[in-house]
């Protein structure tokens, strides 16, 4: 009989650290066009090989090829761009913002714009998205949400709509399907699945889209949330938005090494997929087959998508300490706007002119809306809600022992 | 015989049957109700609390939920956010530590950060308390880590009649409110003499409860007893402990019992205790950081002057609850008429 061996501890690694670039063969990635789209009634089970496998729909030639491609007018493309562009520029100039001390922190969300804005454009009106820290594409792909408020929430000034209550970008928006963003990780994730099952108990239209980062899924929240989606087939779009890194922690440590996030909702007798992300086309196709599964009682999908976090997680990190610095320009998805862009400019219906126009115009409506909303203060000159206002809202009526700490403090 | 008075008809109730006839009268006056938890639905609950309701309402409204505290919240927020007015059980108060993030950090929270743009209306129902040997995972009396928490309010009944209509006032208000049930009490008003029968709710007034709707309110807390001697802050199960206690020491207590713990009714607290210069809080939970540290503290503030003697208090000890040593650890009616005769001295 052979001696037995000593264990060891497997602490998982990324494969490139400072100094030496990363191989991004771990991913695994599938030919655009080569993963079959099944029918919206398969079963969970079915759908193993796509949680394992990656919907692509733009190829190296910038053409949109295979079965996921999206039946989509150039019109809706172009808005998308706009909208990708936008969050960009936005996200560059909140960043500015935050050097200068006008806000106290940001979050870009800069390589994962398209994850958010085509699936917002693949829901609709009414349904509620419980997002992250990093699902500002969902509000600025919208025009009904002024630039300007988004701004006094950064700056939690005198007109902050969340009166200074809560950090930089943890906007609440119920009127544009956007739940109040915690700040606690996963804990959206099962609220999600509720608001959804709430939507088939009243016998309603509307569904529900939750988000999650890949490092998040290591919270009990993320497995309740699947086990309570698959039990009660909750009509929600489970989003795992895996950008690779979780602050400095590689997803290897949430989970990731040798498996998929996407194989877990399949363990749960979820239907599961795998997607890339920096794809618009992709992200449209594959949300769309989500949301009609959950339209017609089908129950929830899962969604992995693919990306890469190419900022800093917050404007407190510096990723140079822990990844390789150049990292992002050997990530072989790519960046979503540039792969959008070239594939409109392919079919002739966008230019390098037109381009642009619209990047001068964005940072000009943005530059604007940023001046209007310093006139209401920023959190460098102290012009911030009240601090009487902090008492209110904590019950719905202000109990007695609120009013006499109120007094105590003197406002 | 007018509707009206047919819904105020009395009839003898438990705990059990007023709690469930509360959940009924609002899953019938409000679409928006549903009730789950562990076992709840077809079963009716490990206590029957719910008995009945499954087959009366629908699957849609009454149902089973996973064994998972956090989900079981977790998922009632997302509800509450929808529109609806969930009423969870959670099996046990000691089950509840999983849930806890969801309770603390969204329930309590989401009317705060979101400014009143979603709201989170939950009823979390939990059995809480010893007396039934359960042991550590069945006895526990967690009402300090929700009164602590800004944006819960925290309510315990001591009786039939009350727990029917603060139950009905908790499902109804827009608040998050964690709902404890004192678990000794479910079937008689128990007085901590374990060894002696059980009295049941038939034979005690407060077991009379109208079928139809009414409400106690929150923040209100009843004198459960008058007297001029001594107030004793009690609630749940230790209402009827310090009644037995009183009699037994033949001190003339006046023992209020809070009813809701935050935010709670203060006015009451400070008129008797500046009646009766004298005070004993009493709770079965362990002592340090307990809530009657906190009830303590409220009447040296509102009360320091009318202060004859110094405030007791009687609690279960710093330990875990036992199983065997159940009645040792308990805090009966010997260990609360000890206290009422120290705050008689002097």
């Amino acid at each position: 009989m052979s001696r037995s061996e000593h264990l060891r501890l497997h602490v998982p690694e990324p494969s490139g650290r400072p100094g030496h670039a990363t191989d991004f063969s771990y991913l695994h990635l599938s030919p655009a066009g080569a993963v079959r789209r099944p029918p919206v009634n398969t079963a969970a089970a079915a759908t193993a090989d796509l949680a394992r496998s990656l919907v692509r729909v733009l190829d190296d030639d910038d053409k949109a090829i295979g079965p996921w491609a999206p039946q989509l007018e150039a019109d809706a493309l172009r808005r998308g761009l706009r909208a990708m562009m936008k969050t960009r520029i936005f996200d560059a100039r909140m960043l500015l913002a935050q050097r200068q001390k006008k806000i106290s922190f940001y979050m870009q969300c800069l390589g994962e714009e398209a994850i958010a804005i085509a699936q917002a454009m693949a829901l609709e009106p009414g349904d509620m998205c419980f997002p992250t820290y990093r699902q500002q594409g969902l509000l600025l792909s919208r025009d009904d949400i002024p630039l300007v408020e988004l701004m006094c929430q950064l700056m939690s000034n005198e007109i902050d709509p969340i009166k200074g209550r809560q950090l930089p970008v943890m906007y609440s928006y119920k009127r544009a399907g956007f739940f109040s963003v915690s700040g606690n990780l996963a804990t959206q994730f099962v609220q999600a699945v509720g608001w959804g099952m709430a939507s088939a108990i009243k016998g309603d239209t509307k569904i529900a889209s939750g988000w999650i980062g890949d490092g998040a899924t290591a919270e009990a929240d993320f497995h309740t949330a699947l086990t309570f989606a698959h039990v009660y087939r909750a009509p929600v779009i489970l989003n795992v938005v895996n950008n690779q890194w979780a602050i400095s922690t590689f997803q290897a440590i949430a989970g990731g090494e040798g498996t998929t996030f996407a194989g877990r909702g399949v363990g749960c007798g979820i239907a599961s997929l795998r997607v890339d992300g920096n794809d618009f086309l992709a992200v449209y196709a594959a949300s769309r087959w989500a949301a009609e599964r959950a339209r017609k009682n089908l129950g929830p999908t899962l969604i992995e998508w693919v990306t890469y976090r190419a900022g800093a997680h917050s404007t407190s990190d510096d990723p140079s300490k822990y990844r390789p610095a150049d990292d992002y320009s050997r990530f072989p998805l790519g960046d979503p706007i540039a792969r959008l862009k070239q594939h409109l400019v392919a079919i002739g219906a966008w230019s390098d002119d037109e381009h642009e126009r619209v990047e001068k115009a964005l940072e000009a409506e943005i530059g604007a809306a940023m001046k209007e909303a310093e006139r209401h203060g920023t959190l460098a000159d102290g012009r911030v809600p009240s601090a009487a206002s902090m008492f209110e809202d904590v019950y719905k009526d202000m109990p007695e022992h609120l009013r006499r700490q109120r007094q105590q403090l003197g406002v | 015989m007018s509707h009206a008075s047919d819904a105020l008809r009395k009839t003898p109730m438990t705990m059990i049957e007023a709690l469930r006839s509360a959940m009924d009268v609002m899953l019938a006056r409000d679409d928006n109700v549903i009730v789950y938890g562990q076992d709840v639905g077809y079963f009716g609950g490990v206590f029957r609390c719910t008995e009945g309701l499954q087959a009366k309402y629908g699957n849609s409204r009454v149902f089973d939920a996973p064994i998972s505290e956090g989900g079981i919240v977790g998922t009632a927020v997302g509800m509450g956010a929808y529109g609806l007015r969930p009423v969870v059980e959670l099996q046990f108060a000691d089950y509840m530590y999983p849930a806890y993030d969801q309770i603390v950090s969204e329930a309590a929270r989401l009317r705060y950060r979101s400014v009143g743009d979603f709201t989170a209306p939950l009823t979390i129902r939990m059995p809480c308390g010893g007396g039934i040997y359960g042991g550590q995972t069945h006895s526990q009396s967690p009402e300090a880590l929700f009164t602590h928490v800004a944006g819960l309010r925290t309510v315990m009944p001591s009786n039939p009649y009350d727990a029917k209509g603060l139950l009905i006032a908790s499902i109804e208000n827009d608040d998050p409110v964690i709902f404890l049930e004192p678990k000794r009490l479910y079937n008689g008003p128990f007085d901590g003499h374990h060894d002696k029968p059980l009295v049941p709710w038939s034979k005690h007034p407060m077991g009379e409860v109208p079928e139809g709707y009414y409400t106690v309110p929150l923040e209100s807390a009843a004198v459960y007893r008058a007297g001029a001697q001594v107030t004793v802050l009690a609630y749940g199960t230790m209402v009827f402990v310090s009644e037995a206690a009183a009699l037994e020491s033949s001190i003339d207590a006046e023992i209020i019992d809070l009813r809701s713990l935050w935010p709670l009714d203060l006015d009451t607290i400070v008129a008797s205790v500046k009646k009766t210069g004298r005070c004993v809080v009493v709770h079965e939970a362990t002592r340090t950081g307990g809530f009657g540290g906190e009830l303590a503290a409220l009447v040296q503030e509102h009360c320091f002057y009318h202060l004859e003697t110094p405030i007791e208090r009687v609690t279960g000890w710093d330990t875990p609850y036992p199983h065997a040593q159940e009645w040792a650890y308990f805090p009966g009616p010997a260990r609360v008429a000890a206290a009422l005769r120290r705050a008689m001295e002097a």
